[in-house]
């Protein structure tokens, strides 16, 4: 157990208050005229991380990332790369590398030079170069096509080609935008998993932007969400899913079911609250530090719903309600129940034996979770 | 009834086609008239094109062109460039708005306006500095520069409007300084249009009669010029064999081109397919 917790700390530096951010992003804002794409964002990044920053189109992640980069000049506040102020530091200049969104391989030149790029800025010695390259195109399964041109290659190559030329200079900051937005899904989660082996091997600390809830959940050491120009909430993925500290954090990751309540009784170790959604009180073994009768709102995962048809045996944390539509996923059943408030919640249920009781449309059914599984939430 | 109409289109099409190239059909046929009379066949013959190349008025009139087209479109390339550039990349300033108007009016403007207004210019030049020291082959070739970098700037500014910005700055972001995302990224992707800007420009001063008439001095007169003045005093048969020439050039370019286009088009179908089938 105790060797267990010493791994965990080296494994998680941002638990460790004496551990040395390697970008320490301080209060930086960015404002395009009178509109503000990035509201003063502080965000340390560690050696080795692969950190997710995750938001909704148009909140500002790319624009944060060109700030790293050096494409844009913040505002105010200061970003520190492994203790340097990166203020007035050209792009050229900067040990940083990163991979585009549209991939902006240079159309007219051939895959190898596209890669053997960096290095020839670097003033590298030819025989060098060629080798590098080789060895970079074979790390991303790409030898064969090093003669073709960017427009002959699929997308899914194009993609390569991009990562092949970001990693060539071994920066030790690798920043990504939106690196498999232009990918199926199939090639897509192959890639994740590429991307992952690659930076585990590599040895390089990886900022990815991304859209995508479930590309976070599964590349990254750690997820920064943003909205609207501000992070609102920085955790592993395991913290985000389990305890989002916003609705816009917990209706952003996977799916909710929010029930709105006044809290009737709030006691250190748990809290009760009396929603008009549920005839029964909600009843959550955590307490939370609010008044007696605010107002607030209790998510409870899906997954953490059960179903029965007869009453469970409990007080609290249980609706009435009926079937409203089932989808059968296979590995899951997912069932929408419309409780006796009108009220929709969604439950998806684990099919663990081929003959795992399924529910039927229209059937009358009861809706349970267990204390630990609700959470409150105060915004 | 759907062979009446198509009868229909066809005669129409048949019409067309005849109202576009009898006249320069019959252009080419009487170049090779041996008769002096441009109406009246008298059998075949070449001897106007022999003419043509022993008359020196011509032939110096043509290499002046030449020579005026090939200047003023480098010039008019390195300039409209520069235009280019401002019109794509400067994307807010003061007065972006009048400047790019500017650049391109010259587009829309009256011939006989700009060829007038050129020319009242450099006679205020000449009594103000003393120079260009008369008219001729140099206010000709600044006349043309003027409006052929217009054409050109509207070329360069669409290509680079199309250009994916974060080409430039994935060429930084790999260690490139400015000069050199400009020669080995910029540039090339540029390049296209810088060359079809130079034959658009080239052209254009090769075709120009109004503006040339204007601002050329004695002595400095254009293929466009000499031919039109020869037409005046009535149409010799050697006029037809020189616009015989002219359109065989033509032809032969256009030719050339689309067999190119032709050529990459069917390159880059390949690739797609290649590319499919790799992935
Ligand atoms: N150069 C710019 N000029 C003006 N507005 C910009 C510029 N770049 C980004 N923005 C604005 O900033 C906001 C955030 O953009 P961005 O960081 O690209 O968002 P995303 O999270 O989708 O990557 C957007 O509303 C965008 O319109
Ligand atoms: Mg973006």
């Amino acid at each position: 157990m105790a060797s267990d917790n010493t791994k965990d700390k080296s494994k998680s530096p941002w638990n460790d208050p004496y551990a040395d951010p390697y970008i320490s992003i301080e209060n930086i804002t960015k404002k395009f005229g009178d509109f503000t794409a990035v509201d003063n964002v502080s965000l340390k990044i560690y050696k080795n991380e692969l950190f997710c920053l995750l938001g909704g189109s148009g909140c500002g992640k790319s624009t944060l990332l060109r700030m790293l980069a050096g494409f844009e000049n913040p505002t105010s506040g200061r970003i520190l790369l492994d203790g340097q102020d990166m203020a007035g530091i050209y792009p050229y200049d900067r040990p940083v590398n990163m991979m585009f969104q549209s991939y902006a391989l240079f159309p007219h030149m051939t895959i190898e030079k596209n890669v053997a790029f960096g290095l020839h800025q670097d003033g590298m010695h030819k025989g060098e170069i060629r080798k590098r390259v080789a060895d970079m195109l074979e790390l991303v399964k790409l030898e064969d096509f090093a003669k073709r041109k960017p427009h002959q290659l699929s997308g899914g190559q194009r993609q390569r080609v991009a990562l092949a030329r970001s990693l060539i200079k071994q920066p030790k900051l690798l920043l990504l935008d939106e690196p498999l937005g232009a990918l199926d899904k199939k090639l897509r989660e192959n890639t994740q998993f590429e991307l992952m082996n690659l930076q585990e091997e590599l040895g390089i600390t990886f900022v990815v932007v991304t859209h995508d809830q479930e590309e976070a959940m599964t590349l990254s050491s750690r997820i920064g969400i943003m909205d609207s120009g501000k992070i609102v909430q920085v955790g592993t993925p395991n913290e985000i899913y389990e305890y989002p500290g916003t609705r816009y954090v917990a209706d952003f990751i996977g799916s909710i079911n929010l029930f709105d309540g006044n809290v009737v009784e709030d006691e250190a170790d748990h809290v009760r609250i009396q929603s008009e959604d549920t005839d029964a009180t909600l009843y959550i073994d955590h307490g939370v530090a609010v008044t007696e009768g605010s107002r607030v709102g209790v998510a409870v995962r899906p997954e953490k719903m059960k179903l029965t048809r007869n009453r469970p045996d409990q007080a609290d944390n249980v609706a009435e309600g009926i079937i409203d539509e089932v989808a059968y996923m296979g590995n899951l059943s997912v069932y929408r129940v419309r409780l006796k408030s009108g009220k929709i919640v969604k439950a998806t249920l684990p099919n663990l034996d081929r003959d795992t009781e399924q529910f039927d449309w229209d059937e009358q059914v009861y809706v349970s979770w267990k204390p630990k599984s609700g959470l409150v939430l105060l915004s | 009834m759907f062979n009446k109409r198509f009868n229909f289109i066809l005669t129409m099409m048949a019409f067309g086609y005849a109202f576009l190239y009898i006249p320069i059909v019959s252009l080419i046929v009487f170049s090779f008239n041996k008769s002096k009379l441009v109406t009246v066949w008298g059998g075949f013959s070449t001897k106007w094109y022999g003419e043509l190349f022993r008359n020196e008025q011509i032939i110096e009139a043509a290499l002046l062109s030449l020579r005026i087209a090939v200047v003023s479109a480098c010039f008019a390339v390195a300039f409209g460039m520069l235009a280019g550039f401002v019109l794509a990349r400067m994307k807010r300033f003061r007065g972006r708005m009048l400047f790019s108007g500017m650049t391109t009016a010259p587009l829309v403007m009256p011939e006989v306006i700009t060829g007038l207004s050129l020319l009242l210019f450099f006679i205020a030049l000449q009594d103000l500095v003393g120079w260009p020291g008369g008219r001729g082959i140099t206010t000709i070739t600044i006349a043309h520069i003027t409006f052929s970098m217009a054409y050109v700037a509207v070329v360069v500014q669409s290509r680079l409007s199309d250009m994916d910005p974060s080409l430039e700055e994935a060429a930084m972001d790999l260690g490139a300084r400015p000069v050199t995302v400009f020669f080995a990224v910029t540039l090339p992707i540029v390049a296209p249009a810088l060359v079809s800007g130079w034959l658009l420009a080239f052209t254009l001063s090769i075709d120009d009669l109004v503006i040339a008439s204007f601002v050329s001095g004695p002595g400095s007169s254009t293929l466009p010029m000499v031919i039109f003045s020869k037409v005046k005093l009535g149409v010799s048969p050697d006029v037809n064999a020189l616009a015989t020439i002219i359109i065989a050039i033509v032809a032969t370019g256009v030719v050339l081109a689309m067999v190119a286009m032709k050529k990459q088009e069917s390159r880059h179908k390949r690739d797609i397919q290649i590319a499919a089938v790799a992935n």
